[in-house]
């Protein structure tokens, strides 16, 4: 398989599926042995086989390569928004339309209410069929679907509604109509118009983050993912299409480019990860929506008891730090650092050991070097690698 | 691409380094063999067909801004390399390359400077340092641009040149760069602050999809190449031959995208009375 396109069985789940597959014919042993008289023999290996199952999934999904993740993301049978509006909301009142071109399909977005909390909620949504997937353009949406987007949590903003937002797409779509009617424009005030929302704005990567047209609806106070979503800004096929000169070197890039929810939570780039079912969402809506949802409920109890105006400062300040570089002594540092190490030190960074730009930052450029410290802002680990202290303040 | 792109002197922080190319140069557009050196005394515009070459961020300058008033502002800040990026070659082996062929530590310069005797704050990206893409350090460079503005209450104005869109290399990062020059311009636009974007050839992708489209008012460059996605990409999706003038300035103009186009001769007073306008006398 060249791509992750079509992915109902997934190569990595055959062990799975095997094991399954035998625990089936053993309950059917079951049954016989029943109407036959003893069957205690055959529902302890039942119950053997079970454990095993659970330890074979907690094993192969507790180390899915970068690749493997990208394709649990988009699993047809993972739950996407009109599951999770169905299992996680108590009442959901959709409201269509961008009151300009269209009623985008690839974003649904309405009132929901979610135990005590009214909210407006918009998320992309894929389609489970053929015919739903051409209904919603397979989760792409154009440009009426940000406008559609935006406009309901500026109605939000307006009766002081907290927002949530489920992102789960490819990416923006990539056609003439979208370029006609204004692609780029739209995300860019889409990304100015909810930096400044005075309402709370909640975001899951639910499955797909697919750069732009997932950051256009992805704007938060609050971020996660749930564990087997990734978040990029390119595709791991156009990255490999671009700096590998093939799609076909599109696992490569699914791992250089960091996309998990574990890289992303390392980055300091998400709050949270929601764990999964064992085994991926796809295999229990259910419990997915139900972790979900205790998430939700959690970062809203939370927000809502933050001063709006405090809200919206503590919003710019976390995109605001966002971002890994040298400055002042630090460019000075690196420069002697590349000369010594050359570039492996860099290569060694490690999600793990990464930071928010943090706020050793001078505000303004360089003071004459006195003290050097190698230290790049918002990586301690490149000093590490030197086996020298990371200088911190 | 890299035609056009040699220096006229010019008194700032960088020196360009650019490699030494030959006399005479052809044209993208009409195909015309050109002398190089009138092409450079023309701002890099065709003489033949006026179409207009890409230039380097110090050319750009010395074109928009009163000799010798460019300030530059955090020319110190380089790219890390958060992901340890390595595709056929390591990001930092790259970056160092870029560095050496360009004269810039990074695609973006920022500053202040008089146009016409008007002070404002410049940023500018550089289309031939990685495609003129945003990872960290230019999203970082624009928002303090951005920020310094507002606190000064000074005019803003960003020359776009990105083919790169978010730069791939530094991932989720750049993408998140999107947000953060938004943000800054969301609070610009609040405080009454007045941006102007100017997109010159090519503004695509997360540079097209952020900062570049927030101007109060956005000119453009004739025949630049802008839009959201690449048109490769575009005609592999829908598998139909792209309509002609797809995604150019004429194209945007035509859609209600832009507000005017701009013949690079005439940015300079442009971009002058336009500011004169919306700023209290
Ligand atoms: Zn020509």
């Amino acid at each position: 398989m060249s791509t992750a396109g079509d992915n109902r069985r997934l190569s990595f789940d055959a062990p799975i599926h095997e094991m399954e597959a035998r625990l089936g014919e053993m309950q059917a042993e079951y049954a016989r042995s029943r109407a036959g008289g003893d069957a205690s023999a055959v529902a302890e290996q039942i119950r053997r086989l079970r454990r095993e199952l659970a330890g074979l999934k907690q094993t192969i999904y507790a180390n899915l390569e970068a690749w493997q993740q990208v394709q649990v993301a988009r699993h047809v049978e993972r739950p996407q928004s009109r599951e999770y509006i169905d299992l996680v909301f108590d009442e959901f009142i959709e409201l269509h339309g961008d009151r300009a071109v269209g009623d985008d399909g690839a974003i649904v977005t309405g009132l929901a209410r979610l135990d005590e909390h009214k909210i407006m909620f918009v998320g992309h949504q894929k389609g489970r069929n053929l015919s739903e997937r051409t209904a919603c353009n397979f989760g792409m949406p154009h440009p009426e679907g940000y406008r559609k987007a935006i406009l309901k949590m500026q109605t939000a903003e307006k009766f002081g509604l907290p927002i949530v937002t489920f992102i789960d797409t490819p990416g923006a779509y990539p056609g003439i109509a979208a370029e006609e009617r204004g692609q780029a424009l739209v995300i860019a005030e889409n990304l100015l118009k909810m930096s400044m929302l005075k309402t709370p704005i909640i975001s899951v990567v639910i499955g797909e983050g697919g750069s732009g047209g997932a950051l256009g609806i992805g704007v938060a106070d609050r971020l996660a993912m749930l564990e087997h979503a990734y978040y990029s800004v390119i595709t791991p096929e156009g990255c490999a299409t671009i700096l590998w000169k093939s799609s076909e070197h599109w696992k490569k890039a699914a791992e250089a480019l960091r996309m998990t929810s574990r890289d992303l939570l390392g980055f300091g780039i998400i709050d949270e990860v929601v764990p999964e079912p064992l085994g991926g969402a796809h295999r229990d809506h259910r419990e997915a929506a139900s972790t979900l949802k205790s998430f939700l409920l959690r970062a809203l109890r939370e927000l809502v008891e933050i001063p709006r105006d405090v809200v919206l400062q503590q919003r710019y300040e976390k995109y605001r730090r966002i971002g890994v570089f040298f400055e002042g002594v630090d460019a000075a540092a690196a420069e002697v650092l590349e000369a010594v190490v050359g570039s492996a030190s860099a290569t060694e960074t490690t999600a793990a050991t990464l930071a928010p730009a943090d706020q050793q930052r001078p505000t303004r450029p360089p003071i004459a070097a006195v003290d050097v410290d190698p230290t790049p802002h918002g990586v301690d680990s490149r000093a590490g690698a030197l086996e020298t202290a990371p200088t911190r303040d | 691409m890299a035609q056009g792109r040699q220096s006229h002197a010019w008194h700032g922080h960088f020196e360009p380094k650019r490699v030494p190319e030959g006399v005479w140069m052809r044209c993208d557009g009409c195909q015309a063999t050109l002398f190089r050196k009138q092409v450079e005394e023309n701002l890099n515009v065709c003489p033949e067909c006026d179409h207009h070459f890409q230039v380097s961020v110090a050319d750009r300058v010395a074109q928009l801004v009163d000799t010798d008033t460019f300030e530059e502002w955090h020319a110190d800040l380089r790219p890390g390399d958060p992901l340890g990026f390595n595709d056929r070659r390591p990001y930092p082996e790259r970056i160092r390359a870029e560095q050496e062929r360009t004269g810039l530590n990074e695609a973006a310069v920022v500053g202040q400077g008089f146009i016409k005797g008007i002070r404002v704050v410049l940023g500018l990206t550089d289309s031939g340092f990685i495609m003129g893409s945003m990872g960290s350090v230019v999203g970082e460079k624009l928002t303090r641009a951005a920020e310094e503005a507002t606190r000064q209450r000074l005019p803003l104005v960003i020359v776009s040149g990105s083919g790169g869109g978010a730069r791939m290399h530094e991932g989720i990062l750049s993408l998140m760069q999107m947000a953060k020059v938004s943000s800054a311009l969301g609070r610009h636009h609040a405080a009454g602050g007045l941006f102007i974007s100017v997109l010159t050839h090519p503004t695509m992708g997360g540079v097209a999809a952020s900062f570049a489209s927030l101007g109060d008012i956005i000119l453009a460059e004739p025949k630049a190449l802008i839009g959201f996605a690449g048109p490769k990409v575009i005609a592999q999706t829908v598998r139909v031959q792209l309509p002609t003038g797809f995604q150019t300035s004429e194209f945007l103009l035509e859609h209600g995208f832009i507000d005017r186009i701009v013949h690079r001769r005439d940015l300079r007073g442009t971009l002058a009375r336009l500011i004169d306008f919306v700023t209290p006398s």
